[in-house]
């Protein structure tokens, strides 16, 4: 079996396109993370002990079953309730709730160790509960958060591929439409592979020395 | 078609596609702490190239994605001679790609053990082999329970994707069931469920269970 | 089992009602009883210190007035309104948010761990309260918070972040920043005890100036029984949930009544 460089070359701008396209669904969905992240920790500190228990829950729901399931779920629902959501959003939607539940862990643990102090100064100035959260809470829990949030943002890349089962046009649907058009699946296979650890790689360094900037710049 | 008669009809498939599951759950746990443990104390080495080539497959197996994989095991190792049946392959890969990742939590663990433990070791004159199994590995073993019962969540969670490579797993028959019925709610719902009681009331608990187990054994707790 | 809050005045009224009141105050954490039948006025202007041994209660009473805890049992006034409870329909209820918050208005505190912001200087320390809680214009807010730096000596350090600060210059920003509030009581927690020994006279340095000076009511928490008894004008002995013993501080520290203040002064002076 020989590597055939000719071919490989021939399909580059395939592969640059879907990549880009890969880094759109991913980014999109960390988008969507991020945000639903805070709603799902937020709602477990809420007061209203139904509420709590019931993010909680779904939170739990979410961490423990398949993306891939989340994923089929999300597309093939919403036709039975008449509502079509396109491939791309469904993934995205899917990916958004899925890494929302896993980054609202790492927010609760950044939360979590800010030291009880910093609450008990905060109502010493009798600050009220939001902006106790958005003044002094949050910005002590971010640092911590950070690595958590990063290995997340390239745990997202890599499951992209998942969203080719409803065909969405990324990185791993490209391959198998390749492979299976030529019947030679070595070269795309290995390309997918190849740009996978391109990009992961460095992202999870810059991620790292992010982090350490961030620390430095809050004096923790 | 209400619920009921969806479950009735189907139900079988459901649990063929359940024990498979299960089975490559089971497998693929083995596969990971085997690796992990082997990859771990390579990671410890001071050999470099020992040190170097345990360093070379995590970030391989951890920097791609576990569906690339999957696929590269299926589609591309036999072209290179190599056949696996797609069952083995399916629990095969997902064990590879997760015991890159529990390979941190292993040496992270061997670290966190007291140094004072390894000096008494030594004092005693152990030989590293006879230290590591009978001092240094139970007390890891301990204080990497509890991250490794992420992991095994997680490795659940990794073989519904073979269901991509056409393992007839919980996953493969949900999808089945949902293209001939399209009933999705009942279909993926149902699967969901079922993951879910897996994960949270049996695999979580049992893992709970055990640390404490561990911990009575080592006189921890 | 609820208490009859009849019992409560709904205010207090007259020209010389004490800035804080504890009446038949209780605290307990499940079973056990931290304090009980707490009964404590503090006149406006006062400087009243609580000493005692550990567990006797004494921080908790600091707690729960800046709302930290919340009580068990009684009412706390904070100048003559409930702090604890609000008035609806003629009859006490437990405060919400909105009364909590009015009445905590005008309660500041200093912690033994200072708990200054970790990412903001001393300066935007100071300025946080005024800016965020009471609205003041940032301009304002900086005039009142350099002003209040300075007092407590601290102005050439105001754009440092507290992680390059001492123990001692971070409680002296921690006292600025809780005036910079205009609180018309200070709570002090044991601010000097998480302190080295050469800087405790740096912090009680800007509490005495305090004394006196702004017409502020001072309550305060200490193991630094010289100072208590240099600027308080009374002292409580705290034992075991209630008050033992209280007085002018030369009564107190020199001729005690009861046998346990007299024992617990004397294991202090051992100590030192």
């Amino acid at each position: 079996m020989e590597w055939r460089w000719d071919w490989t070359w021939e399909l580059v701008p395939r592969f640059i396109d879907a990549t880009g396209k890969t880094l759109v669904a991913a980014g999109g969905g960390y988008a969507i993370a991020i945000v639903l992240g805070l709603v799902f920790v937020l709602a477990q500190r809420t007061p209203s002990r139904i509420l709590a228990f019931v993010a909680r829950e779904f939170v739990e729901l979410i961490r423990s079953t398949p993306l891939l399931l989340q994923v089929f779920f999300v597309f093939y629902v919403g036709p039975q309730f008449g509502v079509q959501l396109s491939p791309w959003t469904s993934g995205m939607v899917a990916i958004g709730l899925h890494y929302g539940a896993y980054l609202s862990e790492v927010y609760r643990g950044g939360i979590e160790s800010v030291p009880k102090g910093q609450w008990e100064a905060a109502t010493a100035i009798n600050m009220s509960m939001a902006k106790t959260y958005y003044r002094i809470i949050i910005p002590q829990a971010l640092p911590p958060a950070i690595a958590g949030m990063g290995n997340y943002l390239v745990g997202i890349f890599k499951d992209t591929p998942m969203l080719s089962v409803i065909g969405v046009a990324e990185l791993m649907h490209t391959a198998n439409a390749v492979g299976s058009q030529s019947y030679r699946y070595l070269e795309p296979y290995t390309m997918v592979g190849i740009i996978f650890l391109v990009i992961s790689l460095p992202t999870a360094f810059m991620i790292s020395r992010f982090e350490k900037w961030v620390r430095r710049k809050m004096g923790m | 078609m209400t619920y009921i008669e969806f479950l009735q009809a189907y139900s079988s498939r459901i649990i063929d596609g359940s024990l498979i599951t299960l089975v490559q759950f089971l497998f693929a746990t083995a596969v990971a702490v085997t690796t992990a443990l082997a990859l771990g104390l390579m990671r410890l080495s001071n050999n470099p190239a020992v040190k170097g080539s345990a360093t070379i497959y995590i970030e391989i197996f951890r920097g791609t994605s576990l569906v690339v994989q999957l696929f590269w095991v299926f589609f591309v190792l036999p072209l290179f001679g190599i056949t696996l049946d797609k069952f083995i392959a399916g629990f095969l890969t997902v064990g590879l790609n997760m015991g890159a990742y529990g390979a941190e939590l292993v040496r992270g663990a061997i670290m966190a053990v007291p140094k004072g433990q390894w000096e008494a070791a030594k004092a005693i004159n152990m030989t590293p082999l006879q230290r590591m199994r009978r001092i240094i590995l139970p007390q890891a073993f301990v204080i990497m329970l509890p991250p490794w019962g992420n992991l095994v969540i997680e490795i659940l969670k990794g073989t519904a994707l073979v269901s991509l490579i056409a393992v007839t797993d919980l996953m493969f028959q949900a999808r089945q069931i949902n293209i001939s019925t399209f009933m999705s709610v009942q279909t993926f719902g149902t699967a969901i469920i079922i993951y879910y009681v897996f994960a949270r009331f049996m695999v979580t608990p049992f893992m709970r269970y055990f640390e404490r187990l561990m911990a009575r054994k080592i006189g921890r707790a | 089992m609820t208490e009859d809050m009849s019992q409560y005045p709904l205010r207090l009224e007259g020209s010389n009602i004490p800035m804080v009141s504890f009446k038949n105050v209780r605290k307990s954490y499940g079973p056990l009883v931290v304090l009980d039948q707490l009964y404590l006025d503090i006149d406006a202007g006062e400087m009243v210190t609580i000493i005692g041994p550990s567990g006797s209660g004494k921080t908790t009473v600091l707690r729960m007035l800046m709302t930290l805890e919340t009580i068990n049992g009684g009412v706390i006034y904070v100048d003559g309104e409930p702090l604890t409870h609000m008035e609806k329909n003629g009859i006490l209820v437990p405060a919400d948010v909105k009364h909590t918050r009015r009445i905590r208005s005008k309660i500041g505190m200093c912690f033994q761990h200072f708990n200054l912001f970790p990412h903001l200087t001393a300066l935007q320390n100071c300025m946080e309260g005024p800016v965020q809680v009471l609205g003041i214009s940032k301009k304002e807010a900086a005039e009142r918070s350099l002003e209040l730096l300075d007092m407590v000596g601290m102005i050439e350090k105001k754009d440092q972040l507290p992680s390059r600060l001492s123990g001692g210059q971070q409680q002296r920003v921690a006292i600025a920043r809780a005036l910079a509030m205009r609180p018309k009581v200070m709570l002090f927690d044991e601010v000097t005890s998480a302190l080295d020994p050469e800087v405790i006279s740096e912090v009680t340095g800007v509490i005495r100036q305090l004394v006196g000076a702004h017409n502020l009511t001072m309550l305060m928490v200490t193991h630094q029984m010289g100072f208590a008894k240099d600027i308080s004008d009374r002292v409580c002995f705290f034992y075991n949930g209630s008050i033992e013993e209280q007085g002018a501080p030369s009564k107190l520290f020199e001729n005690p009544e009861r046998k346990r203040t007299q024992q617990f002064l004397n294991a202090v002076l051992e100590a030192n």
